[in-house]
């Protein structure tokens, strides 16, 4: 069976792309942030993931309010990225990894959970950068299975229902009869809010609790409404949900425990909280 | 409580649901558009037929000629879509950030920072 190695949660911000794209991570203003990430570049080397999925929303750049899924799972061979309009460079492609794709596809609609399908899959910078604050160098080494979750229009899907997706991704990897190493990635949050005369919101306190809570209380977000959690961290802060569903997928199997690798907060990156975390699981 | 009671307000806060989802659609639809270069350059030929083209209402379009954020969102913009909107001006989260909260750029930089502190 395959091997689930492990989760990780980063913020994404368009900003980060156009920083790395012009080579600025040592100035000022954005090295407290890749500061954090060589620790955990670190130990995906030594790791070596064969496989990531992505948990992560998209902003407008594959979905459009025409058609906009609750939970929407890659099963593409490729995944393009594209121009998103707000001027940051343009990704090489990525490989998919279509028999996992199916696998994750097929146990998650045996546990009930009504997905969409697509084969065909714009990626936007949610997912794609990531992988470049991972693997910064040279060439993506992994495949990977985008799982796309609604955080655009409103009702979003409860926190324990993205918790209960999360647990069945990481069931459907687990079950997966592959040699292959798999990690989770969310990528989204932590607070912030980009409109409204509350612009600006950030929440340290709660993120830091938040970020915390996945180490020992896997499930503490889920008591939280929606609603509470955009008071909590702001209307774009509720991307946290990637990063409960991605704890949740660990928490599977007889050693549901994970251990913190490393973490990393800074404010602010853009109008963004950027938070970054590594769970080995065990 | 059920979904169809109103939920408490958060201050300075529209979460994007429904009805706004409703009211906005022709707007995010054009932002939406500018993912394309084309249709970016297009929008800036014309800006009148490229809003006829979408059929915005009148309140749209007043609101994109001011390019004031929150009559956007008030006409039902997202701001996921109003941000590829924002960029063809190439206004950053900052810009938008103090145009709305009504402060000078450096002021709103200053509050994110203290943030954090």
């Amino acid at each position: 069976m395959a091997t689930l190695i492990g989760g990780l949660g980063t913020s994404h911000v368009p900003a980060i792309g156009g920083a790395i794209h012009k080579g600025l991570q040592q100035e000022a203003y954005w090295k407290p942030f890749f500061d954090g990430y060589p620790p955990v570049q670190r130990w995906l080397a030594e790791k070596k993931p064969d496989v990531v999925v992505i948990l992560y929303n998209d902003h407008g750049l594959n979905f459009f309010l025409d058609k906009m899924p609750t939970f929407a799972v890659g099963a593409a061979e490729v995944y393009n990225n594209a121009d998103e309009g707000w001027g940051i460079p343009t990704l090489p492609p990525f490989k998919g990894n279509v028999d996992l794709s199916w696998h994750i596809i097929n146990h998650l609609v045996d546990k009930e959970f009504d997905i969409t399908t697509c084969q065909e899959m714009l990626v936007d910078h949610a997912c794609t950068m990531p992988l470049k604050l991972f693997w910064p160098e040279g060439a993506c080494p992994v495949t990977m299975v985008p799982i796309c979750i609604n955080t655009v229009q409103f009702p979003l899907p409860k926190p324990e229902r993205v918790y209960a997706l999360g647990r069945a991704v990481g069931e459907a990897i687990a079950s997966w009869d592959s040699d292959q190493k798999v990690a989770v990635i969310a990528s989204g949050g932590l607070s912030h809010q980009l409109e409204g005369e509350r612009a600006g919101f950030l929440n340290k306190e709660f993120d830091l609790q938040f970020m915390e809570s996945l180490v020992s209380n896997p499930e503490w977000a889920t008591q939280f409404s929606n609603h509470e959690l955009v008071e909590k961290t702001g209307s774009q802060g509720i991307e946290l949900l990637m990063w409960l569903a991605m704890r949740a997928s660990l928490a599977v199997g007889s050693t549901p425990g994970v251990r913190k690798v490393h973490s990393h907060y800074h404010i602010p990156i853009s109008n963004t909280a950027a938070g970054l975390i590594a769970l080995e699981k065990f | 409580m059920t979904a169809s009671q109103p939920l408490p307000q958060i201050p300075g806060t529209y979460p994007f649901d429904g009805e706004l989802a409703r009211r906005g659609y022709a707007l995010n639809k054009m932002c939406f558009s500018f993912n394309s270069a084309n249709n970016r350059a297009e929008f800036l030929r014309d800006e009148e037929a490229y809003m006829d083209k979408y059929g915005l209402t009148e309140p749209q379009a007043a609101a994109i000629r001011a390019k004031n954020v929150l009559q956007l969102l008030d006409a039902g913009g997202n701001a996921y879509y109003l941000a590829k909107f924002a960029g063809i001006f190439g206004l950053d989260m900052q810009d938008i950030g103090a145009q709305q909260t009504g402060m000078s750029k450096e002021q709103f930089k200053a509050m994110l920072v203290a943030a954090g502190q």
